[in-house]
């Protein structure tokens, strides 16, 4: 999972933040392509999860890297 | 699809209970709900222009205090003058080393959002409030206009 097409750094953000940056990052981009996103906020592991559900937008990855948590989202079309 | 919609009735105006409300609405909006604010009450201070929002430790024992203050520090002694002043600055300071957001910035993520904004006509009257006072983006309106969203949402919360 190293392709996307756009990354949104939300670390040291918290709730509800990295929910309300990742959505106005895909608002910017477009149907198909793929958001990275780098969180430290660990109630974001389930948010990401129920946004995704909730959008439409596919939760590709969710990951814990070194105390971090990833997600790869793509944008539904 | 038709998008689901929340309202939310806001009636506090200290730091603390102004999140409530707007993380849920801002929340909501990344969603894809349509959200509809009624601020009535001391709730109407969350729009104003100019922000003064505080804290109180008085008469709220469930308040997290510094150096288990709770536990020995006088229920009284919340009152001493500087208090209020003391708290809402700790508090301040701890939002942002956290980095939780502002109450402007979730404000202004909800307006980006399109959140209709809708400030309690009589509560203005009640306590000679200035429309000048408050931000531009809301309308002004009473219970008829709260419930013209409600009746037609699929979330009411009341805060």
């Amino acid at each position: 999972m190293s392709n996307f097409d756009q990354e949104l750094d939300a670390r040291g953000l918290n709730c509800p933040l990295p929910i309300l940056r990742a959505k106005k990052t895909l608002n910017a981009m477009t149907g198909g392509q793929i958001l990275k996103i780098m969180a430290t906020d660990p109630g974001s592991v389930k948010d990401f999860e129920a946004f995704a559900k909730q959008t439409g937008n596919e939760l590709l990855d969710s990951s814990e890297v070194e105390g971090e948590f990833h997600f790869t989202l793509k944008k539904s079309v | 699809m038709d998008s689901k919609r929340l309202t939310i009735i806001a009636t506090k105006g200290t730091l603390d209970w102004a999140y409530p409300p707007f993380i849920l609405a801002s929340t909501a909006a990344a969603l894809g709900y349509q959200v509809t604010m009624f601020f009535t009450f001391y709730g109407l201070q969350l729009l104003k222009k100019e922000l003064n929002l505080r804290v109180s430790p008085l008469g709220n024992p469930g308040m997290p205090m510094p150096m288990g203050m709770n536990s020995w520090f006088p229920v009284l002694g919340t009152a001493i003058p500087g208090m209020e002043t003391m708290m809402t600055s700790m508090m301040k300071n701890t939002i942002k080393s956290k980095g939780v957001a502002t109450i402007e910035e979730l404000r202004d993520l909800c307006l980006e959002a399109d959140a209709k904004l809708i400030g309690c006509q009589m509560t203005i009257d009640l306590f000679d409030m200035k429309r000048e006072d408050f931000i531009d983006d809301i309308d002004i309106g009473g219970a008829a206009t709260y419930f013209e969203h409600a009746g037609e949402a699929n979330v009411n919360l009341f805060i």
